[in-house]
């Protein structure tokens, strides 16, 4: 293809091919200082295509492909290629990943232990961890937590960090030294700007940490602090990984030892230095 | 770069120690596309690559481990469920390959189960399946009657708590072909996967399953998926000799189709062959794959899904059938 990045983020290294030039230049902007692929060889490739020949430059709509694909994507406009570019990379990670038990959660770390948080989209883990990451905690990921069968040890997956809607202004205004990328309007989660993880996290993305804590977050209710029972734990992590069942055994030994071996505790929050105080206080109490 | 590059390594693995980063990422690509990683990462056990490249290969060798395991289950339930009707129930393709341990088998990907049964038995296996929890996957009355009436296999179900299709067939190419394949005698001359046992799976013998896998390539198919269906000529081959081979393929009215299967399974992972240029197309056609693992050469891609059309029905059925399915396409 044309104009091709490559990339490595945490233990995984990718491959974006495009049609277009602009948004690889974004992702060499914005994966700046991230290093390139182990061996020079990614595990997955990603492609930013056309859908008909003239698509290309008659209203320009981005298709999405790769080593894994689903059939019925949908593109998106050319301005929005940037986010083209992440889905197709999660999409690598939800399809084709197997090293890994994968779950849908952000991570942030500290002292070498790893809280987990996990939730539907709206449940503000992805903002929670960028604002711990601009209060002493590292920044592990924001969308996976990698977690490794033979250990039971938390990879860093470092992507840009996606906030959508609210989360944009209460981000940028916690963390006002930080870089983002371009603000992506209309888009078919709303509005969506990356913030680029700080230089730290990627720094010591090769580290891994043990799982300590595991939070259910909620945003928009009475702040509220719940015990959540293992048998319950496993069924949300089931549902907030992508590659369980792929993984078979090994997927299963993973999780049953993470359930078994980590708290769990759902909270409810109405704002977020509610949230914060309530991590505080969950992570001092461990 | 284009499929070649995974047919020699498949062929001489040593090989594989001159590629670079950008060969080796290539590699990765047209062997996912044509969903051949398992059987490559089999074939480089072993061989000396770099550590990320050993990394991808062995989570491709836990998943084909992982997709062995489900497909051997699937086997072992249509076995329960069709145990009381006494017929014989013989695996087809990639799960007959994993269950009898072959060559062909080795980190292959295996999406549906396919078993042979005798066509007398149909009704009898679709009530016992659709009394063990599978269900129909097209609820669409012109595919059913078509399925019913022209293929060679029921329409497919799927089950609905383990979410896998199966394909029954009571014989290896549609009833529409020109050509008509002795099914009664595949049946007779299937054997079992485990010896001595009577009632349990069987395979097709060891000329019909080379035939088999010749007939789903050149008198049915499009070519799609072919470097993987040579594949799995060439590790037949070479396990069970051709001894009888052609006899067999020509009774079966499909000794043209073995006959090009063999020349071309040698040519991309044998010794080579004398190629006429029929055969020459049709490797233009299996190999066309780039370096980022998307499909190439659209025209001749084409011309060989008209051909395999124009094979598998009449001039005037297949425009009747066009006709449907391009009305029913503006109607959805």
């Amino acid at each position: 293809m044309r104009h091709v990045f490559s990339v490595r983020v945490g233990p995984v290294g990718f491959r974006v091919g495009s049609h277009w030039r602009t948004p690889i230049r974004q992702l060499a902007t914005l994966y700046a200082d991230y290093p390139r692929p182990e061996n020079g060889v990614p595990d997955f490739t990603v492609r930013l295509f056309a859908h008909r020949p003239w698509r290309r430059v008659i209203r320009p709509a981005v298709m999405i492909g790769g080593d894994f694909m689903i059939p019925d994507a949908a593109p998106l406009p050319l301005a929005q290629g940037l986010l083209a570019a992440e889905m197709a990379m999660n999409l690598q990670m939800a399809l084709g990943q197997r090293r890994y038990l994968l779950l849908h959660a952000s991570a942030v770390e500290r002292d070498g232990r790893v809280l987990l948080m996990t939730g539907e989209s709206g449940s503000g883990k992805s903002t929670l961890a960028a604002l711990l990451s601009r209060a002493g905690w590292r920044l592990m990921g924001d969308e996976f937590a990698l977690i490794d069968p033979a250990t039971g040890l938390a990879h860093a997956f470092p992507r840009l960090v996606s906030l959508k809607n609210e989360a944009i202004a209460a981000v940028e205004a916690a963390a006002p030294g930080a870089r983002f990328g371009p603000l992506l309007e209309g888009t078919p989660k709303g509005a969506i700007r990356h913030l680029v993880p700080d230089a730290a996290a990627v720094a010591t993305m090769d580290m891994p940490g043990r799982p300590a804590l595991l939070l259910f977050p909620r945003f928009g209710f009475a702040p509220d602090i719940r015990a959540v029972a293992p048998g319950e734990v496993l069924m949300r992590l089931t549902q907030a990984s992508t590659n369980y069942v792929a993984m078979g055994e090994r997927g299963f030994t993973a999780l049953t030892g993470l359930v078994r071996s980590v708290p769990a505790r759902a909270i409810d929050y109405p704002d977020t230095d509610r949230a914060l105080a309530q991590v505080a206080a969950l992570w001092d109490a461990l | 770069m284009n499929g070649w590059l995974l047919a020699r390594i498949l062929r001489a693995p040593g090989d594989a120690a001159a590629l670079d980063a950008a060969g080796w990422t290539a590699l990765i690509a047209i062997a996912r596309a044509e969903q051949m990683i398992g059987t490559l990462a089999w074939r480089l056990e072993g061989t000396p690559m770099p550590p990320a490249v050993a990394r991808i290969l062995a989570d491709a060798r836990a998943s084909a481990e992982h997709g062995r395991t489900l497909a051997l289950w699937e086997a072992e339930a249509a076995r329960r469920a069709l145990a009381s009707l006494g017929i014989p129930v013989v695996l087809l393709k990639g799960t007959a390959f994993v269950a009898a341990g072959l060559m062909a088998g080795q980190g292959r990907s295996i999406g549906d189960l396919d078993i042979l049964v005798p066509r007398a038995s149909l009704q009898a296996v679709e009530r016992a399946l659709l009394t063990n929890g599978w269900e129909w996957v097209k609820p669409d009355a012109y595919d059913d009657a078509y399925y019913r009436r022209w293929m060679h296999e029921l329409p497919p179900l799927v089950h609905r708590e383990r979410d896998r299709m199966i394909d029954v067939h009571h014989t290896i190419l549609p009833l529409t072909a020109r050509i008509t394949p002795d099914a009664a005698g595949l049946l007779a001359e299937a054997v079992p996967l485990r010896a001595g046992e009577k009632g349990g799976l069987a395979m097709l013998s060891r000329t019909d399953v080379i035939v088999h896998a010749a007939a789903h390539l050149f008198a049915d198919g499009e070519l799609a998926g072919g470097l993987r269906n040579l594949w799995d000529v060439h590790c037949l081959v070479e396990e069970f000799g051709v001894v009888g081979l052609i006899e067999r393929a020509e009774h079966h009215g499909l000794g043209d189709a073995v006959g090009r299967a063999l020349r071309l399974a040698a040519a991309l992972y044998g010794d080579g062959a004398t190629l006429s240029p029929g055969d020459r197309l049709c490797l233009h056609r299996v190999t066309a794959r780039d370096g980022w693992g998307r499909a190439t050469r659209p025209v001749t891609r084409l011309g060989f899904y008209i051909r395999s059309h124009w094979l598998r029905m009449p001039p005037a059925m297949l425009a009747r059938h066009l006709w449907i399915k391009w009305r029913k396409q503006g109607a959805a």
